[in-house]
């Protein structure tokens, strides 16, 4: 299926998880934020989160900023 | 002692220090460490999924320094709310500072949609540290508004000009109940030391610190200028005047008077 990451098209599993998006993508989880639809996903429903097709996900993390 | 207060927190350093722009994140903690600073400011943006790198917070020491999530990049209340809440999903206690700057250019803040922001974070029990211009009707609303501190700038972001707002911060200051954070636009360490001269709470430096070929000097060189700003403060400047004042016996020349 085809979710957008990111704004990025990207062609998964079905019944991919954002867990294994995570490892897929090669994210810490302890890292980032997720967003599943414009909603913020706690860390510990990562696994049980499962993305549909056409679904966007936003990963964030912290960078340098003033 | 002379402590920096802002909510329930009190802090040694007046010096806050944002973490953009560091040629690598050790010129970054160098600077931080020399600055004394307690106090440092983070950006969110999305995770470059074909080249992921470690979250910052992996080089930074959250037991030494108080993170201070920034909303930069918001145009709106509601993108500048949408950082405030991923900032907090991400674990930070929920300090932010909040930036809402639609003009790329000046980066000046939107003082309507940061008063929203402002309004809306504290209901969500923010601790809300907003960016806004120096404009003293703002500063009081925003402080009614419930922010824990006010932060006008000094001059536009990344500019290293100074107190081009000088006498628009001194009313702020004059009528604030809040801290006065200065932040913007201070580009070296005579800057911080002018608005703490004038009674600021604090200022916040970061491309002065990173724009520079030894962060880690110019990091102490402001640290001395707030140090020797806030003495000045406490201790009270002297008065100005027009016409000389001696400062040396206008009696007893050596020359006979006439």
């Amino acid at each position: 299926m085809r979710i957008i990451v990111n704004g990025n098209e990207k062609q998964v599993k079905d019944h991919t998880s954002i867990a294994t998006l995570l490892e897929l993508v090669g994210v810490n989880p302890e890292q980032v934020v997720a967003e599943h639809k414009g909603t913020i996903v706690s860390p510990q429903h990562y696994h049980g989160t499962f993305l549909n097709d056409g679904d966007t996900i936003e990963l964030i993390q912290f960078v340098g900023g003033g | 002692m002379d402590l920096l207060q802002i909510a329930n927190r009190t802090f040694r350093s007046r010096l806050m220090v944002g973490t953009g722009k560091f040629s690598s994140h050790q010129a970054m903690l160098d600077a931080m460490e020399h600055s004394g600073c307690e106090i440092v400011t983070v950006a969110l943006r999305r995770v470059d999924i074909n080249n992921p790198q470690d979250s910052l917070l992996a080089h930074i020491d959250q037991n030494r320094y108080l993170l201070l999530p920034n909303t930069s990049g918001a145009r709106t209340a509601e993108e500048a709310i949408r950082l405030a809440r991923i900032a907090r999903a991400a674990g930070c206690e929920p300090w932010i500072k909040l930036e809402v700057t639609p003009d790329p250019y000046y980066l000046l803040p939107d003082p309507i949609e940061t008063l929203k922001a402002t309004e809306i974070l504290v209901k969500e029990g923010f601790i809300v540290l907003p960016y806004m211009p120096a404009d003293p009707v703002l500063a009081k609303r925003l402080e009614e508004a419930g922010a824990a501190t006010v932060m006008p700038l000094g001059a536009p972001i990344g500019t290293n000009r100074g107190l081009l707002t000088r006498d628009l911060i001194a009313i702020i200051i004059e009528q604030a109940q809040i801290p006065v954070v200065v932040d913007a636009g201070l580009g070296a360490p005579s800057h911080a030391a002018e608005a703490m001269e004038m009674g600021a709470a604090a200022v916040l430096v970061n491309t002065a610190l990173a724009d520079t070929p030894d962060p880690a000097a110019m990091g102490q060189a402001f640290c001395k200028g707030v140090e020797a700003g806030r003495e000045a403060y406490l201790a009270g400047l002297g008065p100005k005047r027009q016409q000389a004042s001696a400062s040396s016996p206008l009696t007893g020349f050596l020359r006979d008077e006439s």
